[in-house]
């Protein structure tokens, strides 16, 4: 069954989950650049990770069974590093991905996800590398993420994660979908406009 | 908490409004698009029932998805003719100025945008491209944006953004000959690392960096993202000012006088206040290559490819990986491994000055037999200025293919591509998995005079050898 899109209050999250696992793991490699030439991002599901799973011929984690219907992504450190295509949070999260947990990530991708409404979670390579062993252990437990308490959960261990403070209020708030926040401030737009030296002709 | 550098100031002239989330809500400048990252805000703006603002700050060219052998409309591939033809319509039905196929300003956007002189001290520049860094080589805070962000642009001409905690990186000295500002970037990314660089913005300063030209501080800038530091940047000074000036987009007459008194309160004030500082000597920085899949797998021309087990433990196995990948032997020095494709162009190094000195290294000598190479100037000015000096003569008769501009090779997302297993030198930025085209194809990142000199040898060579003869 399709999920919807993110909307509004992202407070929880609830499923199962799986590892991609290495550094630095850049945007090209989750959605290689020739899927790029489209002028609609509904497509890119089915291209995430295009490349590797190629290589793998069906045992990428993206391909295996057990890992269909899963929503959380467990990476490791510098995730979506490279490119600002926003197309590989779109792949990702079209493919079906709610939730991002990891060491660290890059910070064009960080801002792209949580603008889907995405949250990018963290906890120390140590945690991590618990989690990731959880998951392979039993692919098929249920995961629960809780926004407020900055948690994960499957029942058995719950795992501290850190979330910036912005994206926080952002995600509980459910106004992470920025643009009507930013139309809201017309008139001092225009006063900036009207003071900035370089558009009035530095009089 | 950094005070007193230009990042602060500009920060300070564009914030609309602190957001609840605790971000702040910044003002653009400067917006540029292109045709791979805009459709979809377009697309959502349409279904907001939204305008574009103030569509004269947004600026429009085509880049990535060029062929650059045949330019002729319509393009044999027709997923990159629609995405072309999209963005002519969305420009055109918005009133944003676009510089297309058969402008004499169409080019990579971060090469056309600085020569037509639309980049300026103390603006803020976004664009739905990482390396939109490249354009704080002129005092700009500039960075690249997601396509949610350019939606959000076109809206409001506004973004949300938390503030970047600012780095200065202070290199002394003067890069010897056969160094470049790329082998500087190279070997400043190889120590702070890949993601060294996120949450901050990088200031670069000192005497090897004041030295370069705009074109060298614009490589600079422009790989400050392979660092992991969204935006870079470089104090405006008398280099600035005389690049800028006369260019089309410039301040003009009294404009002009005041423009150069107000870029000059910009910049970083001497006393100012930096969250972290790092100092290096230029000097002692020799040519560098990459030998991995990540740009901060670099080591210089003398050095040997790591052995992955004797590296500090977190760069072990992403070591390993590229080793395998690369399939290069540790141990090995870099300097004579064998190449397919040589490829010079890129944001990174498309520019007329950087053809110039690939030329020197080339002019006399052929193509090594067997090696692809060809030559991709930044844009259509780049290419005609080169022309008018003659560089595409010596290119071609060495051996070399000459293209019109486009990404090209860097990204692949246009015909050129290498092909399996092959390995280029190349002088674009990233060195990705894949990122050339072929799944399974490997890069070799470099300065242009050393990718010329790669060419000649048909290996990996000391640029500095060539020089001497």
């Amino acid at each position: 069954m399709k999920q919807e899109f993110p909307k509004g209050e992202i407070k929880s999250i609830k499923g199962r989950s799986f590892s991609i696992k290495g550094d630095d793991i850049d945007t090209d490699r989750i959605i290689p650049a020739r899927f790029l030439k489209c002028v609609s991002f509904s497509a890119l599901g089915e291209q995430v990770f295009a490349d590797d799973r190629k290589e793998l011929k069906g045992n990428h984690p993206f391909d295996l069974e057990n890992n269909k219907g899963a929503n959380i992504l467990i990476v490791n450190d510098n995730f979506g590093c490279g490119s600002s295509r926003e197309h590989a949070p779109q792949a990702l999260m079209r493919w079906g991905i709610r939730l991002l947990v990891g060491e660290s990530f890059a910070e064009i991708f960080f801002g792209n996800c949580l603008a889907l409404g995405i949250p990018c979670l963290t906890a120390s390579k140590k945690e991590i590398i618990k989690i990731q062993k959880l998951v392979d252990e039993n692919p098929k437990q249920i995961w629960s993420f809780k926004l407020d308490e900055l948690s994960i959960s499957n029942q058995k261990e719950t795992i501290k994660l850190n979330l910036e403070e912005g994206a926080y209020k952002m995600l509980y708030s459910g106004k992470w979908d920025a643009t009507s926040q930013l139309l809201d401030e017309e008139e001092r737009i225009k006063k900036i406009f009207k003071n900035l030296p370089y558009l009035n002709n530095f009089k | 908490m950094s005070s007193g550098t230009l990042y602060d100031k500009v920060w300070d002239l564009h914030r609309v409004k602190e957001l609840p989330g605790g971000s702040t809500q910044l003002f653009v400048g400067l917006h540029l698009i292109h045709e791979v990252t805009s459709p979809q805000a377009f697309s959502a703006i349409h279904e907001k029932n939204l305008g574009v603002k103030f569509p004269n700050l947004t600026i429009a060219t085509v880049d990535h998805i060029v062929p650059t052998s045949n330019q002729q409309r319509p393009f044999n591939d027709p997923l990159a003719e629609e995405m072309l033809t999209t963005l002519e319509k969305n420009c055109e039905s918005h009133g944003i100025k676009f510089h297309g196929i058969g402008s004499t300003s169409q080019g990579v956007v971060h090469v056309m945008a600085p020569e037509l002189g639309l980049t300026q001290p103390g603006m803020t520049v976004a664009c739905g491209d990482s390396h939109t860094s490249t354009h704080g080589a002129f005092g700009a805070i500039a960075f690249g944006i997601g396509t949610s962000q350019v939606r959000d642009v076109l809206a409001s001409q506004s973004l949300a953004m938390k503030k970047l905690k600012v780095r200065r990186i202070w290199v002394d000295g003067a890069l010897q000959k056969g160094v470049y500002a790329k082998d500087l970037i190279l070997h400043i990314i190889r120590h702070l690392g890949v993601k060294g660089g996120v949450g901050f913005a990088y200031e670069f300063a000192g005497p090897a960096i004041e030295k370069l030209s705009m074109e060298g501080r614009m490589t600079i800038c422009n790989m400050a993202i392979e660092g992991g530091a969204r935006c870079g940047y470089i104090n405006p000074d008398e280099t600035t000012y005389k690049y800028l000036k006369g260019k089309e987009y410039s301040p003009k007459n009294q404009g002009w006088d005041n423009a150069i008194k107000w870029w000059k309160s910009l910049a970083s004030d001497s006393e100012a206040k930096f969250d972290d500082e790092i100092r290096l000597n230029g000097s002692s920085i020799e040519p560098t290559v990459t030998w991995g899949i990540t740009p901060g797998q670099g080591i210089s021309i003398k050095e040997k490819i790591p052995n992955p087990e004797l590296l500090p433990h977190n760069e072990q196995q992403i070591a390993r990986d590229a080793c395998k990948y690369m399939d290069l032997e540790p141990e090995k020095p870099i300097e004579g491994t064998s190449i397919d494709v040589c490829f010079i162009g890129s944001c990174t190094n498309g520019r007329l000055s950087d053809l110039q000195e690939a030329s020197k290294i080339v002019r006399g000598h052929k193509v090594a037999t067997g090696i692809r190479a060809f030559v991709v100037p930044g844009s259509q000015k780049v290419a005609k200025e080169a022309k008018q000096k003659g560089i595409d003569k010596i290119f071609l008769k060495a051996g070399f293919e000459w293209r019109e501009p486009g990404c090209s090779m860097c990204l692949a997302m246009n015909p050129d591509k290498l092909e399996g297993r092959q390995i280029s030198a190349s002088s674009s930025n990233r060195n990705f998995k894949g990122r050339q085209g072929s799944a399974s194809g490997r890069t070799l990142l470099m300065s242009p005079a050393m990718v010329a000199a790669a060419a000649i040898n048909g290996k990996v060579t000391d640029v500095r050898k060539l020089l001497q003869e």
